[in-house]
C-alpha cells in the first residue's frame, strides 16, 4: 500500500513491465487503466466523475477515478473492504470536507455543475442529493419530523406542503402503511429495517437528483434487507441511485450497472449482467464469483 | 502452542485459580461500595434523626440535687462522666440539663452527676415558654395580670386564660410589627428616593438650578405626605400596642423566684407533661411552621430561617440560569467548532484545573472583580446620587447578583466538562445524516446535537447546582450576611433586588453553630438547618432529574 502512494514508484512503472494481472499490478504500485464497457457511455449521465484523486493526509485513497453515473439507473460499487467505495460516495456530496487533512484533485459534475468548484455552495449541493448510511441514523424526533427534516431546515413551514411530502416520501419508501397511524411517535421506536426505510424516505423527501446509498443493508437482518432491496428496485427509474455494497447477490439483484473497485482504482465498470456473467477481465470474474477478495 | 504436550506443561495446576474466578475482586469492589454507602447513609441518618427531633416536645423534669438546688429542665444528654473532670471520682454518669434559668444562674444548661441527683418528678403544670427576648423559660404559671387587676390565679386558671387571650395578643403584636416593617419601610424608601432625586438633580444640572429646586419642592411634598402617613401609622400601632399593654403572665421558676412575661412577648408556650401524643404533634408542627416561615430571632438561634431558605433557593436558581448558557456555549465552541490542536488541548486542561481552584479564591476574585470593579462602575454610572448622598454603594458591595455570578464562575468548569462529554456522546452518524440533508453547522447543532445532548447537559447542571448550593466560603465575601430580613424578591418594584445582601442556609450553619453565644441551645438548630439544606438541595436535584428523565424519554430513549 505504501508503494502505491510513493510517487517515485511511478518511474519504476515505466521502466519495468507491469504484471499482466491488473490487481497484482495495482498492488505493486503500477497505474492501470479502467475497463469501461461501451454500454455505460451510451447512457445519459447524471453524475460525471473526472480524474478524481483523494488523499487522507499522505495516504492516497482514490486514484484517478473517471466514471459517469447513468441517469435514472441503479449503479452499484463493489470491491473488497478499504478499496475506496465509501470514500468515493462521500466525495460526491462532499461529506469528506468534514474530515481533517483531506485533499483532492480532479472534479465531479452533477448535471453539469462542478461539485468542487470553489464557488459551489456545499449546503446547496447537498440539498440536491440524498444519502443513506450503513447504520440507520434516524434523528431524535418524531417520524414526521424526520421525513420533512430537509424541508424544515430549508425553511418550509406550510403544514399542507409538509404533510404531502411526508406521505409521498413514506409511500415512496414503502413505509407509509406501517407508520401512518403514529407519525408523531419517536422515530427511535421503529425497528432497524423500518428505521432504514425511514432514512430512505428522508433522503428522497427533497426530490434529490442523485440518491447515495452507503451499504444500506449491512446492519439489517435478512427480512429487512429483502424489503430494502425491493424498495431499491422500485426506486429505479424515478431516481438515479449510486449504491455501495459488499453483497454480490445484492448488486446483481438490484443494480443496472456495476463498478468493481480495487485499492482506490476503478477496475471494471459495465452493465450488471455483463459484469456478473461475461466480464472483460479475469480479475473481475474472480472477485464477483467469490474466488478472490 | 505447537503440541498438546507442550501446553500441558505450561499449565501448572489442574484447578482454576481463585484470581481467575475473580471472587476476591467482587468482594473488594462490593466492600468499597458498602463502606461508601454506610458512610453516606449514616451521615444522612444522623442529620435526619437529630434534625427532625429538634422540635419534638420533651418532658420537663423537676430535678432536686443533693445540695438542695432545684432545676425544672429537659434532659438534653446523658453521658459517661470522665473521672478527671468531675470533683468526686467514681461517678458513672452525668446529665446535661436544659434548665433555661439564665436569669438566675447565668447558664442555659447545667451538668449534673447522676449521683448528685436527689429526687426527680414531672410536675403536671410545668411549662416551656418561648419568649421573644431572653430565650426560653421553664416554670409553672402562677398569675395572670391585666394592669393592676389579677385575671387568673393558680396554674389551671392561668393556663386557661392564657390559651384564651394569647392568640389575639399575638395577632395584634404581629399587625403592629407588619405596620412598622412593611408600611414604614415603604415610606422610608419613598423619602429616600425623593432625597436622592434632589442630589441627582444637583449632580446633573449643578447646585441652585431649576431642576434641583423642583426636586427639592417635590421632596418637601413627599416629606409632608410621609409625615401624615407616619402619624396615622403611629396612631394605629399605638392603639394595637396599648391593647396588649398590661397583660402579663407570671411564672414561678424551680428556684422559687417569679418571672413576669408580657403576654405578647410569649411566642409559644406548652406543657409537655400534660400533652398527649396528638398535642405534642401539634406543638411539633407549630414549631416547624415557625422555623420554615418566620424570620430569625435571638441572633439566629431561635425563630425561623425563612429569609435563608429564600436566599439559598433564589441564589442557586440564578446561578444555574447564569452558568447554563455560558457553559453550554463555551463547550459547544470547544467541541463543535474549534479545530483540535495544542491550543484546544491546553484550554481543556486549563478548564479542568479551574475545577480544582479553592473556592475562597473565587470569593476573593468575585469581591475584587464583581463588587469593587463591576459593581462600583455600575454605581458610578447609575447610582451616583446614592454614593454622594449617603456614601452607600448599591451594586458596589456584596449582593445576590454578585454571589450568583461568583458561584456560576465556580461551577462553570463542571458544566463545560459535562457538556463536552454529552456532545461527544452524540453519534457522528447523526451529524453526518443532518449534513447530508443539506443542513448547515448551526442547524445541525440546534436541531440534532443539542436535543440529543440535553440530558447529559442537565446532568452537568445538576452537579453544578449541588456544588453551588452547598458552598459557603466564597459567599462570605460576596454578599451573604448574618441577618438580612429584606428578601431579594418582594412586592416592590423591580421585584428582584439583585443588589441586596441575603442569608444563606449553609452560612447559617456556620453562624449558628460556631458564632452563637448560646451554642448548646443552638446545636439542635444546626442539625435542623443542615437537614433543611440537604432537603432543599435534594429537592432541587430531584426536580432537575425529573426534567432530565423527561428529556431523555423524548430525545434519546426508544419511545416517547
Amino acid at each position: 500500500m505504501q508503494a502505491a502512494t510513493d510517487p517515485n514508484r511511478q518511474g519504476k512503472a515505466s521502466a519495468e513491465a507491469p504484471p499482466s494481472d491488473r490487481l497484482l499490478a495495482v498492488a505493486q504500485g503500477f497505474e492501470v487503466d479502467s475497463e469501461v464497457h461501451p454500454s455505460v457511455a451510451a447512457e445519459q449521465p447524471v453524475l460525471e466523475i473526472d480524474r478524481f484523486n483523494l488523499w487522507y493526509g499522505g495516504k492516497q485513497a482514490l486514484h484517478r477515478i473517471t466514471m459517469s453515473i447513468p441517469h435514472g439507473k441503479v449503479t452499484a460499487l463493489v470491491g473488497p473492504s478499504g478499496c475506496g467505495k465509501s470514500t468515493l460516495l462521500r466525495s460526491v456530496n462532499r461529506l469528506n470536507d468534514l474530515v481533517q487533512n483531506v485533499r483532492i484533485t480532479g472534479d465531479m459534475r452533477l448535471n453539469g455543475d462542478s461539485i468542487y468548484d470553489p464557488r459551489m455552495d456545499v449546503i446547496d449541493l447537498r440539498k440536491r442529493m440524498g444519502m443513506v448510511f450503513q447504520k440507520p441514523n434516524p434523528f431524535p424526533m418524531s417520524i414526521y419530523e424526520n421525513v420533512v427534516y430537509a424541508l424544515r431546515i430549508d425553511g418550509e413551514g406550510n403544514r399542507g406542503v409538509l404533510d404531502e411530502v411526508c406521505e409521498i416520501s413514506l409511500r415512496g419508501a414503502a413505509l407509509w402503511d406501517e407508520v401512518k397511524d403514529r407519525l408523531q411517535d419517536s422515530a427511535l421506536g421503529l425497528s432497524g429495517g423500518q428505521q432504514q426505510r425511514l432514512c430512505i424516505a428522508r433522503a428522497i423527501a427533497a426530490e434529490p437528483e442523485v440518491l447515495l446509498l452507503d451499504e444500506p443493508c449491512s446492519a439489517l437482518d435478512p427480512i429487512a434487507t429483502g424489503k430494502v432491496e425491493d424498495l431499491i428496485q422500485e426506486l429505479r427509474g424515478r431516481y438515479s441511485v449510486l449504491m455501495v455494497t459488499h453483497n454480490m447477490q445484492q448488486a446483481s439483484r438490484t443494480s443496472d450497472y456495476t463498478a468493481f473497485m480495487y485499492l482506490g482504482r476503478l477496475i471494471e465498470y459495465g452493465g450488471t449482467t455483463d459484469i456478473f456473467t461475461k466480464p472483460v477481465l479475469r480479475e473481475t470474474e474472480a472477485y464477483v464469483t467469490g474466488r478472490f477478495g | 502452542m505447537s503440541s498438546d504436550r507442550h501446553r500441558h506443561r505450561r499449565l501448572r495446576s489442574s484447578h482454576t485459580a481463585l484470581a481467575a474466578h475473580g471472587e476476591p475482586w467482587v468482594w473488594l469492589t462490593a466492600g468499597c461500595l458498602a463502606v461508601a454507602i454506610a458512610m453516606i447513609g449514616g451521615l444522612l441518618a444522623l442529620i435526619t434523626a437529630r434534625g427532625a427531633a429538634t422540635f419534638w416536645p420533651v418532658p420537663l423534669e423537676l430535678v432536686t440535687a443533693a445540695d438542695g438546688r432545684r432545676f425544672l429542665a429537659e434532659v438534653a444528654e446523658r453521658e459517661p462522666a470522665r473521672p478527671e473532670t468531675t470533683e468526686s471520682p467514681g461517678q458513672s454518669e452525668r446529665l446535661l440539663l436544659r434548665t433555661a434559668a439564665f436569669a438566675e444562674t447565668g447558664n442555659h444548661f447545667e451538668w449534673i452527676a447522676l449521683s448528685d441527683v436527689g429526687r426527680v418528678s414531672r410536675p403536671e403544670w410545668a411549662t416551656v415558654v418561648e419568649r421573644l427576648e431572653g430565650g426560653r423559660l421553664h416554670g409553672t404559671p402562677s398569675r395572670m395580670l391585666h394592669g393592676e387587676q389579677v385575671v387568673a390565679e393558680g396554674p389551671a386558671a392561668v393556663w386557661a386564660a392564657f390559651e384564651r387571650e394569647h392568640p389575639a395578643a399575638r395577632r395584634r403584636w404581629r399587625q403592629a410589627m407588619r405596620l412598622d416593617r412593611v408600611d414604614r419601610g415603604r415610606l422610608q424608601q419613598k423619602l429616600r428616593a425623593a432625597r436622592l432625586a434632589v442630589v441627582a438633580a444637583r449632580l446633573e444640572s449643578g447646585p441652585g438650578s431649576a431642576a434641583e429646586s423642583a426636586a427639592a419642592t417635590r421632596e418637601q411634598q413627599v416629606q409632608a405626605e410621609a409625615d401624615g402617613a407616619t402619624r396615622s401609622l403611629d396612631a394605629r400601632t399605638a392603639a394595637l400596642r396599648a391593647e396588649n399593654d398590661g397583660w402579663i403572665v407570671e411564672f414561678e421558676t424551680a428556684a422559687g423566684g417569679t418571672t413576669a412575661v408580657p403576654l405578647d412577648g410569649i411566642v409559644r408556650a406548652w406543657q409537655p407533661n400534660r400533652l398527649g401524643w396528638l398535642g405534642k404533634l401539634g406543638v411539633y408542627g407549630s414549631r416547624w411552621g415557625e422555623f420554615l416561615a418566620d424570620d430569625p430571632r435571638e441572633a439566629n438561634s431561635a425563630g425561623g430561617v425563612f429569609p435563608a431558605i429564600w436566599g439559598t433557593v433564589v441564589m442557586t436558581l440564578i446561578m444555574a440560569l447564569l452558568v447554563a448558557p455560558f457553559g453550554v456555549l463555551a463547550a459547544l465552541y470547544l467541541r463543535e467548532y474549534a479545530s483540535s490542536g495544542p491550543i484546544t488541548a491546553a484550554i481543556r486542561v486549563a478548564i479542568n484545573n479551574l475545577a480544582g481552584v479553592p473556592s475562597i479564591v473565587y470569593g476573593a476574585f468575585g469581591l475584587g472583580f464583581f463588587c469593587y470593579g463591576l459593581g462600583a462602575g455600575i454605581d458610578e454610572l447609575f447610582f451616583k446620587s446614592s454614593l454622594v448622598a449617603d456614601s452607600q454603594p448599591v451594586f458596589g458591595t456584596g449582593g445576590l447578583l454578585w454571589a450568583s455570578l461568583t458561584l456560576a464562575l465556580l461551577t462553570l468548569p463542571v458544566v463545560i466538562v459535562a457538556t463536552e462529554e454529552a456532545l461527544s456522546a452524540v453519534p457522528n452518524s447523526m451529524r453526518e445524516g443532518s449534513y447530508a440533508c443539506g443542513a448547515g453547522k448551526w442547524q445541525t447543532i440546534r436541531r440534532i446535537v443539542l436535543p440529543r445532548a440535553l440530558p447529559g447537559i442537565m446532568t452537568g447542571l445538576i452537579l453544578a447546582m449541588a456544588r453551588g448550593a452547598g458552598e459557603v466560603a466564597p459567599l462570605m465575601l460576596v454578599g451573604v450576611k448574618k441577618l438580612a430580613l429584606d428578601l431579594p424578591v418582594d412586592g416592590t418594584f423591580p421585584f428582584i433586588h439583585a443588589e441586596r445582601e441575603f442569608m444563606h442556609l449553609a452560612y447559617l450553619i456556620y453562624d449558628v453553630g460556631f458564632q452563637s453565644p448560646n451554642s448548646q441551645a443552638a446545636q439542635p438548630m444546626v442539625f435542623t438547618i443542615t437537614f433543611l439544606l440537604v432537603a432543599i438541595i435534594a429537592a432541587l436535584n430531584l426536580a432537575a432529574i425529573w426534567l432530565r428523565a423527561r428529556l431523555r424519554r423524548r430525545y434519546v430513549a426508544q419511545t416517547f
